[in-house]
């Protein structure tokens, strides 16, 4: 499904990534885990379409397409979904009136018909059940007021309406106390069927004891220095990352 | 000017004296002003003798006028003398007679916007009654209304068949003296609307009218006056759009609103004037007077405006409270894009007691507009427990525009309450990836998060002109992104 080859990116000069490769199958959840400014989050929104980042080389591959040639919007109609590590506020845009439009435009890029209102609601409502929200939610601002576990809440309710086939998730878990954690993966495991991906990035191995991932890869200094299963996850819980490092400098 | 006093006194005073036959003839009368003018096209309305008397004093005050140079915008100078004052109504038979005849760029925004295919014959000036150039006015639901005893006509009408009326209340709110443009619009206003809703009367439908700008060239001096008499409730919609234009053009209306005791009176604009294109040539310059007072004891008077178009919008709807218990509001969307300049905002004067007025503002900036708030909210002496609320908020998009806020306020009693909250945000560049992540254009990411930020003065308008409001500000930015 996804194919990232030799992946090199630089901001303003500095190079973050330096040469990733990283295959993502239908079905598979890959955990990405790392220090602190190891390159993470520029991964995901790199894949995303987010402006600022220059590709010095390498190339991506999503269902057969080059993916770096699209617009983050195309993207996103193509079934890429980026679950926001901060999600911003929109001040005066209803929550619901944004996922209408959202899936309004997905739909409408895959040749299918707007949904109605009284469709649209029904699968909301039931998707609302799922991260145990409550309908009044439905019609405040976009994360406006929103506690942080809400925020992820919501990011989560998106990507329940909008049924990516890829999902990116970044440091989901930061912020969340355990009930939210077990809400917010609850929502993950649920989406979890043969012809969809997840990759997500965290920091804690806590979320990988809910979403349990196929893949574990740690990013140091901008590469994949180590890959393995969910125990490898352990591991680092146990050991932290200074000898991932020590073995990569190796 | 070095004119005393008594000078103007006596030039005010001085009976009209010219000969003017031979202008009433013309289909439209020569450029440039005069009294002869003025004569003209007063008899050329047939208009009572104080309707000439008021246009004249109007007139000659104005000569000793100087044009206001205190907002923020900046415009050549206007030639006064190459304006055409007045210009007769194209007949039915000269219009076009469908659709299919309008120029298809018109249509093309119509089509933006999502008007109604009816409203589009209206708007592109198709054979329907509606206001075109400086004649005439849409009475479609007259005989409704008439029923109720409320009068709904064009103001030529009025001054025929209500000039008891008309002459009680014109100028009661904005004098000819009041300001340069308004004293202009005083001596040379060509047609307008005139509403008079009786005593306890709720009227039953929202009275609009669509303007429009048509014949080159010609000023536009629409006068709009509306009474409310006790009790009675009236809600106004007046919506403009305006073709493509090479030139400037000078539109200068007056709007006067009156509210008794318990009446209420909502007026709603949606102004969409030719803006000029994108390197600022041309587009409408649009210096307006609006102003109501609340007369009596909990009168009530709101504004609600949706300014997106014109090259230069100079425009402060005003409330005078001087019942007790009355109520002002102002709610804007001020919106400049590409090279337009908009200095706007409004006056809540409070003469009576526990009054209350309530400002919100929201201004956006895009491409090289420049966008000026500036209100004055006065308390008088009298005003006691006098209470106001201002927001005003403004967004920029790039780093070109500019937004500027003015307020002023004065409190000459000690129980008053003023608030104001003023905030400038710049359109977020993570708001806009977040929406474009979500499979929203940037285009529509862009119209979205600008609605947001009007939100709270849409939902004062009713519910098709929100519609249409949100769209316009979608039209009105395109181009503004990246």
């Amino acid at each position: 499904m996804l194919s990232i080859k030799n992946l090199h990116v630089s901001v303003e000069g500095k190079s973050i990534l330096k040469g990733i490769n990283l295959e993502v199958k239908a079905g598979e959840v890959h955990a990405i885990m790392g220090p602190n400014g190891s390159g993470k989050s520029t991964l995901v929104h790199v894949l995303a379409g987010r402006e600022g980042y220059d590709v010095t080389a390498g190339a991506v591959t999503y269902l057969g397409k080059d993916l770096l040639a699209l617009r983050a919007e195309e993207r996103a109609r193509e079934g890429i979904f980026l679950g926001f590590q901060y999600p911003v506020e929109i001040p005066g845009v209803s929550n619901i009136y944004l996922l209408k439009a959202a899936l309004n435009a997905i739909r409408k890029h895959r040749g299918e018909e707007e949904l109605d209102a009284i469709d649209f609601l029904a699968r909301v409502r039931e998707k609302l059940k799922l991260v145990e929200m409550k309908e009044d939610f439905m019609y405040r601002s976009v994360n406006e007021g929103f506690s942080g576990g809400e925020r992820k809440r919501n990011e989560i309710l998106q990507m329940a309406v909008l049924e990516p086939r890829l999902a990116l998730l970044d440091e989901t878990d930061s912020g969340l106390d355990i009930d939210a954690l077990k809400i917010v993966a609850n929502g993950v495991n649920a989406l979890r069927t043969p012809e969809r991906a997840v990759v997500l990035v965290t920091h804690y191995q806590r979320l990988l004891n809910y979403i349990v991932p196929d893949y574990v890869h740690v990013l140091v200094q901008g590469r994949i220095v180590k890959s393995g299963d969910k125990s490898l996850a352990h591991e680092l819980e146990r050991r932290g990352y200074g000898w991932v490092e020590a073995e990569a400098r190796a | 000017m070095a004119t005393s006093n008594r000078e103007v006194e006596e030039l005010i005073g001085r009976q009209y004296r010219h000969g003017f036959t031979t202008l009433v003839e013309a289909d439209s009368l020569p450029p440039g002003l005069n009294e002869d003018i003025i004569g003209a096209l007063s008899a050329k309305k047939q208009e009572p003798a104080f309707m000439l008397e008021w246009r004249l004093k109007a007139y000659r005050h104005w000569l000793t006028m100087k044009e206001p140079k205190w907002a923020h915008v900046h415009y050549p100078p206007v030639d006064f003398q190459s304006i055409i004052y007045y210009s007769a109504p194209k007949s039915q038979k000269d219009r076009p007679k469908s659709l299919d005849e309008v120029d298809p760029k018109l249509l093309e925004t119509y089509e933006k916007l999502g008007i109604p295919l009816k409203e589009r014959e209206l708007l592109a000036g198709v054979a329907v009654d509606a206001v075109f150039d400086s004649v005439s006015v849409a009475t479609t639901f007259k005989d409704k209304l008439a029923e109720l005893g409320i009068i709904f006509c064009s103001f030529s009408e009025a001054v025929q068949k209500y000039p008891d009326l008309v002459q009680k209340y014109l100028g009661s709110v904005v004098p000819y003296t009041d300001n340069f443009y308004a004293s202009l619009n005083s001596a040379v206003f060509s047609d307008g609307s005139f509403v008079y809703v009786p005593k306890g009367v709720r009227c039953p439908m929202e009275l609009s009218t669509y303007f429009r700008i048509n014949a080159s060239k010609t000023g536009q001096f629409e006068r709009t006056l509306i009474v409310a008499d006790e009790g009675a409730y009236v809600r106004y919609l007046e919506g403009c759009t305006a073709p493509m234009r090479d030139e400037n053009q000078l539109h200068a209306a007056v709007v006067e609103l009156v509210a008794m005791k318990d009446a209420q009176i909502k007026y709603s604009t949606v102004q969409n004037w030719y803006p000029g294109d994108e390197q600022g040539r041309g587009g409408i310059y649009n210096f307006v007077t609006k102003r109501g007072a609340c007369r009596g004891d909990s009168a009530r008077i709101s504004w609600t405006q949706i300014e997106t178009g014109s090259a230069i919008t100079w425009k402060y709807p005003s409330v005078i409270l001087e019942g007790d218990n009355s109520v002002g509001e102002f709610y804007s969307v001020a919106l400049t894009n590409n090279y337009q300049q908009a200095d706007t905002g409004t006056k809540m004067i409070h003469i009576g007691k526990n009054t209350r007025s309530t400002i919100v503002s929201k201004g956006i900036a895009a491409g090289h507009g420049q966008n000026a708030y500036r209100g004055l909210v006065k308390v008088l002496k009298g005003a006691r427990d006098a209470r106001n609320y201002t927001q005003c908020d403004s967004l920029l998009m790039g780093d070109k525009c500019g937004a500027h806020t003015f307020p002023y306020i004065e409190v000459k009693n000690p129980t008053a309450k003023v608030e104001h909250e003023a905030t400038t945000s710049k359109i977020s560049e993570d708001q806009l990836y977040y929406l474009r992540q979500r499979g929203l254009s940037a285009e529509d990411a862009v119209s979205m998060v600008v609605n947001g930020f009007c939100k709270e003065v849409f939902k004062e308008l009713p519910m098709e002109f929100a519609v249409e409001a949100q769209k316009l500000i979608g039209v009105s930015l395109e181009g503004a992104v990246g």
